[in-house]
């Protein structure tokens, strides 16, 4: 077998066992990308180098029996907006062109404790504001199923170098669905931790308060696997929680019976698609078969989860986002005269229009006289989305449902109407605004062939609950096609931007 | 003054609110780990996290919320059991995030109040509206010659406190009478060294005016830029005559913030609340919420030190020395320490305080020293003190050996070893010292047999200059009397 199409813990497996080792995973997935990343866009920033010293670093120490983890020595692809040191980040924005960390997020560290060898840093929507990845500065990125659709977003990169075998897991980041939905778009599994699992140290901010770094990966197995790597408390972020179950790959068990799973009606009702809708419900009744117990509940205020987000994480974006000034690092404009004349051409030319958008969004929201009326009231409405949760989450164990609304969109389909593409969050934000797990894998390919998601949520902490439920649906619904095999079915793509960073 | 200008002043009363900034005394930053020592090469106390770096996060400093809470009990202020930090949004360059990490919403500190003695000897409280705790900025230096502006980031998350009174102050007396009490609050707590010259405190005076008796406030003013006490008393003065010239000419007081310039005497516009900015204040979402606990509270409480009415109470039990001195050497922690530490050891409270009253006091003043900025040691001052109970070396002696300890804090035993100050105790050598003075002046000799006594002291001065000082001078006055009689 390839190893292209082997999942994150079988080639660590085989690299235990001597049958490979870490510098030929690297050098197998370089060379992959090396051939197809043209096509696909999914890196902005490809480290051949710094990959093949740290696969010999690895190599040695597996020898030496230092590294003896369920990742070691297995190539992975980190969203290009986690700190890095030495390498470029870039947040897919021209205002952080040229910058390069002084430091690593500690969810990499943690990775690279475990062994990972590190490719590069993939595409991603404009410091996370997007469900396309089309708001990238460096390009689109297209749909390894078929590359006229977008891979979703805002960590599209991720979730398609994923599908497209470009790397045998990735890190993604999820504020509204950022990793959910592209895992869905891309027929691979992604998992958004409880608000403080992973520490956010050194992911860069968009919405602080909902960010969360999680998982895209091949199945369930790899989830629960990079899961319990990246986990940790951090003393360096405050919102990091302190743990004792974050033993992940001990819910990778098949069996559901007795487990009492939800299907909130608000997620199938308008908008959504026949054929997802369907697959869903086939996926529910799959569980039921196996001695899950499914109802149908009404979750309530989820109408409400679309603005409430948009104010909250635009919000703290417009703060967050402050710091790119073009005063100490990043993009600076040419010609100024003082400096107002230089933040203000600097921000303009180095954010592309979505950033901006948000940013007046945010700076709105908070501004005199509107705050109350605006932030205020949507900090409400989030304490309110919370309760509904934790009133079903007294009754159900599992909250079941779809990613988004429909399949992945073609290309260029959703920059027509900003707002027709934040209705496409309705069913992953709310997740957010809870702080809850939230898990999505394929369960079914709709008639144009795009893959189909299935999300499941549970209770803060309960991230055992969802990985068991998937685990044991994932062995139900048996192998899932990958990407890389759809390849026949993509037009080749008109134009290729080239953007490129070595 | 005129008497027209005299009965304009009078006619209006002053308003006075003060914001009062302190930098806190932790050895590391509010939300990172370093230093916070002063005086370092630029940028090299720094972090991602001071720097306002992409992905780096805030962690409060422990140490900050406990001198926060502890400035608040000591001012009788309500503590917040959920307090919160906000975020201060404006572009400059000295703010690395471009947002200040501050407390608007729900500030650690409310509802307090300092007692301060009034010019006319009553006593009055000061409310204090809260105290809040942020981030200093970083600090811009503009080089005219390369025409560019460099910033330094070491102070940048330097831990502050602000104190915002309430509008209770009517003069320039009762602002440092107020200013004075926190200064000594929170030096005795050890929270600051709270120098104003050095920027550790810093007094944002609002001022405004309004006709004697009148209900409602006037337009007020903020002053910013006042380095000393001196300064603030100016500034006060001036601006108070500026308001009440404005209101008197018909014209309007502007809500603004003015700079004072003291070598000038005068203020200038900064800004004014048409432009003043809209800072969209909304709390951190990077930081927890900061819970205090009862038992955090008790063990700050616990923690609380002796204040300096307690402390003159318990002097006054304690210690045979005057009021004046007990009122004097309170007025500053380090002087009340140095004086218990020093007493402690020598057993001698009145020898201590009379060093500290005087000679101490002598040479703060000629050589412009802060009381905190005493360096010398209270084991030397009590060898100082045992050195001259032995005999060892006179009085004289010890005042120049003070000396010396005052500026470089010297071991005075092994000084004055060193230099041979030693008193001479060589009765033989004295003699024959005297004899020589007698000798030499026998004009003073017969004034003093013909009962003028000064003359005496002439002898006494010449047989010292004739020792070197080294000698005892009340043995030289005793021999010299006996052989003068002879």
């Amino acid at each position: 077998m390839s190893i292209t199409d082997m999942t994150a813990v079988e080639v660590a497996a085989a690299i235990r066992a001597g049958k490979m080792t870490a510098v030929e995973a690297a050098e197998a997935m370089l060379a992959r990308i090396e051939e197809q990343d043209k096509r696909y866009n999914c890196y902005v920033t490809v480290d051949r180098a710094g990959a093949l010293a740290q696969a010999r670093e690895v190599q040695a120490k597996i020898r030496a029996g230092e590294l003896t983890g369920p990742l070691a020595g297995v190539p992975v692809a980190v969203k290009d907006n986690m700190c890095t040191e030495g390498l470029l980040t870039t947040c897919s924005s021209k205002i952080l062109g040229n910058f390069v960390p002084a430091y690593t997020a500690e969810a990499v560290l943690k990775l690279k404790e475990a062994g990972a060898v590190i490719l590069g840093k993939t595409n991603m929507d404009e410091f996370a504001m997007g469900s396309t990845t089309e708001t990238s500065a460096y390009g689109v990125t297209r749909n390894p199923w078929n590359t006229g659709h977008v891979p979703g977003g805002s960590s599209g990169g991720s979730a398609a170098a994923v599908a497209a075998g470009e790397c045998c897991y990735a890190l993604g980041s999820d504020t509204g669905g950022s990793i959910r939905q592209p895992a869905s778009y891309c027929g691979v599994v992604g998992m958004k931790p409880t608000y403080g699992t992973v520490s956010r140290y050194g992911l860069i901010a968009y919405g602080s308060s909902l960010d969360q770094i999680g998982p895209l990966t091949k199945d369930v197995t790899d989830c629960a696997a990079v899961l319990e790597a990246i986990a940790s408390h951090d003393e360096k972020d405050s919102t990091s929680v302190e743990r004792q179950d974050t033993d992940f790959t001990s819910a990778l068990v098949e069996d559901v019976k007795g487990m009492r799973i939800g299907i909130p009606n608000d997620y199938l009702g308008d908008g959504l698609d026949e054929e997802v809708k369907a697959a869903v419900l086939k996926a529910a009744a799959d569980l039921e078969g196996k001695g899950a117990v499914v109802e149908r509940f009404d979750l309530s205020l989820v109408e409400y989860a679309i603005p409430t987000y948009y104010t909250i994480a635009a919000a703290e974006a417009s703060s967050n986002l402050e710091r790119f000034d073009g005063i100490k690092y990043g993009y600076r404009t040419e010609a100024y005269a003082g400096l107002h004349s230089m933040y203000k051409k600097s921000r303009s030319e180095g954010f592309g229009e979505e950033v901006k958008r948000r940013i007046m969004l945010g700076s709105f929201v908070l501004s005199s006289g509107y705050y109350d009326a605006y932030y205020l009231k949507a900090l409400r409405v989030k304490a309110l989305i919370k309760k509904a949760f934790d009133e079903a989450f007294a009754k159900y164990d599992v909250i079941l449902g779809p990613v988004a609304p429909t399949t992945a969109p073609e290309l260029g389909y959703s920059l027509l109407d900003p707002i027709r593409m934040y209705l496409g969050d309705i069913y992953t934000i709310a997740v957010n605004l809870a702080g809850l797990p939230g898990i999505s894998l394929p369960c079914g390919i709709d008639k144009n062939g795009l893959p189909i998601g299935l999300q499941l949520i549970g209770d803060c902490f309960q991230e055992k609950k969802l990985i068991q439920t998937a685990y044991t649906y994932e062995r139900l619904r048996g192998g899932f096609p990958s990407g890389k095999d759809q390849e026949i079915n993509s037009p080749e793509p008109d134009e290729k931007e080239e953007c490129r960073h070595e | 003054m005129s008497k027209m200008l005299q009965d304009e002043l009078s006619n209006y009363e002053t308003v006075i609110g003060l914001e009062v900034h302190v930098e806190l005394a932790t050895k590391t930053k509010i939300f990172c780990g370093c230093s916070t020592a002063f005086g370092a090469e630029p940028n090299t106390q720094t972090c991602p996290v001071c720097t306002g770096m992409p992905g780096s996060l805030p962690v409060l400093n422990k140490q900050v919320l406990e001198y926060a809470i502890a400035v608040g009990l000591a001012t009788d202020c309500e503590i917040t059991r959920y307090a919160k930090f906000d975020r201060k949004n404006y572009f400059y360059p000295d703010n690395p995030q471009n947002y200040q990490i501050s407390q608007l919403y729900l500030p650690i500190c409310r509802n307090g109040g300092v007692e301060i003695e009034t010019e006319e000897g009553g006593v009055k409280t000061v409310g204090i509206h809260e105290i809040h705790m942020e981030e200093d900025a970083g600090k811009l230096i503009h080089d005219e010659w390369e025409d560019c502006s460099l910033v330094d980031y070491n102070r940048s998350g330097v831990p502050l406190i602000e104190i915002v009174s309430e509008p209770d102050m009517r003069s320039a007396e009762e602002v440092i009478a107020y200013l004075e009490k926190l200064r000594l609050i929170i030096q005795y707590l050890g929270a600051s060294d709270c120098k104003l010259q050095e920027g550790s405190m810093r007094a944002d005076v609002n001022l405004s005016v309004r006709k004697t008796g009148a209900a409602q406030f006037g337009t007020r003013t903020e002053m910013k830029n006042l380095n000393s006490f001196k300064a603030i008393a100016r500034a006060i003065a001036g601006e108070t005559k500026r308001q009440i010239d404005l209101i008197e000419s018909g014209e309007k007081v502007i809500q603004e913030t003015r700079r004072w310039d003291d070598t000038k005497g005068e203020s200038y516009a900064m800004r004014s609340k048409e432009d003043a900015q809209d800072y969209r204040y909304f709390p951190d979402p990077d930081l927890v919420p900061v819970a205090v606990s009862e038992e955090m509270l008790e063990q700050i409480r616990a923690k609380q030190p002796e204040f300096r009415n307690e402390k003159m109470k318990r002097y006054k039990e304690e210690f045979d020395i005057p009021d004046y001195d007990i009122e004097i050497i309170t007025g500053s922690k380090h002087m009340a320490d140095l004086f218990e530490a020093a007493t402690a050891i020598c057993g001698q409270p009145k020898k201590v305080s009379n060093w500290l009253m005087g000679e101490t006091m002598r040479l703060m003043k000629e050589k412009e020293t802060d009381a905190q900025d005493l360096s010398f040691s209270p084991e030397n001052l009590a060898k100082l003190i045992g050195l001259a109970d032995a005999k060892v070396i006179n009085g004289s002696v010890a005042k120049e050996v003070f000396e010396v300890m005052f500026e470089e804090d010297i071991d005075p035993e092994q000084y004055v070893e060193e230099k041979g100050l030693r008193t001479v105790n060589d009765e033989g050598a004295l003699r024959k010292t005297i004899a020589e003075v007698i000798a030499a002046n026998p004009r003073s000799v017969e004034d003093y047999r013909n009962g003028k006594e000064k003359a005496i002291g002439f002898l006494v001065g010449q047989t010292m200059k004739a020792m070197k000082g080294k000698a005892d001078p009340g043995a030289v006055n005793q021999i010299l009397r006996e052989e003068c009689r002879k």
